[in-house]
């Protein structure tokens, strides 16, 4: 599965808007996902995980940064996130189904924040794109 | 079984209170077919679904998201009750339609999106999380009489 052309575009051009707002977005997003799923906190019994903790707004940044990199690198999402892949593989081993659920509390973050852009045709290549930047992400877990 | 909590219950019913279910159920609808185009394998006989436009303004498509989301409202109204209350749908969908529960789960989600973008800031993390149990349990309910 690769992204379209017209895919990449969409995605590259909403991501100057998502930019602006990427720090809360990153926030945002895990708060999302520890609330809907709270088994994904099994993952971060060293963190705060209070709304407003430093370490939650720390780590959403990353996270965003990180797509921001493979938004960047759009035509090579495998080398842009080779570090990370193997990052997931070998140290942080998430099972693989929580990137579905961190991926759909982003489309849900970026869709309230940005209505108007989330048409339809959006909505899928995003769905897209993350579902990309996931099977990179466990590319090496076996 | 799921449980809703008195707090899940009212934030439930206050958005649904607020959510146009002729646009919203089209809009569901349409998202799952652009975005999964997979799922288009259950409505040969809808016409054109060529592009995401096409899907979108396809008038069949509208109607039968109307009537899904209508379904859903039952939900609404009988959510200490899912399995009761979607029985007769389960069977339906399993004997008669042939749907992959899958799918429930695909239109909950897509579904959990469009109210993202009708509420913007309403929809905070709380409200996500009581309608992400809602829709789970509509797609575990439809999923119980599969055999």
């Amino acid at each position: 599965m690769s992204l379209t052309k017209t895919e990449r575009a969409i995605i590259v051009s909403m991501w100057g808007k998502i930019s602006t707002q990427a720090d809360t977005i990153g926030t945002e997003t895990l708060e999302r996902l520890f609330l809907s799923y709270p088994q994904t906190k099994t993952y971060f019994p060293h963190f705060d995980l209070h709304a407003g903790s430093a370490q939650l707004r720390a780590h959403g940044s990353k996270v965003v940064a990180a797509l921001g990199d493979a938004v960047k690198n759009i035509d090579n999402i495998t080398g842009a996130l080779a570090k990370l892949s193997e990052l997931h593989a070998y140290i942080l081993r998430v099972d693989p189904v929580n990137f579905k659920l961190l991926s759909h509390c982003l489309l849900v973050t970026v869709a309230a924040r940005f209505p108007a852009d989330f048409t339809a045709e959006a909505h899928a290549a995003w769905d897209k794109f993350m579902s990309v930047v996931s099977s990179v992400l466990t590319e090496k877990y076996r | 079984m799921v449980h809703f909590t008195a707090e899940e219950k009212a934030i439930i019913m206050s958005l649904w209170g607020k959510v146009n279910i002729e646009e919203a159920g089209g809009e569901a609808l349409g998202r799952l077919l652009v975005v999964y185009p997979w799922t288009q394998r259950f409505f040969d006989t809808f016409g054109n679904l060529s592009s995401a436009s096409a899907i979108m303004g396809n008038p069949k498509v509208k109607a039968h998201g109307k009537k899904v989301l209508t379904s859903f409202g039952e939900a609404v109204k009988n959510m200490d009750n899912l399995k009761g209350a979607f029985a007769k749908l389960s069977e339906l969908h399993c004997d008669k339609l042939h749907v992959d529960p899958e799918n429930f789960k695909l239109l909950g989600n897509v579904m959990v999106i469009i109210l993202a973008t009708h509420f913007g800031k309403e929809f905070t993390p709380d409200v996500q999380a009581a309608w992400q149990k809602l829709v789970s349990g509509v797609a575990t309910a439809l999923a119980h009489k599969y055999h």
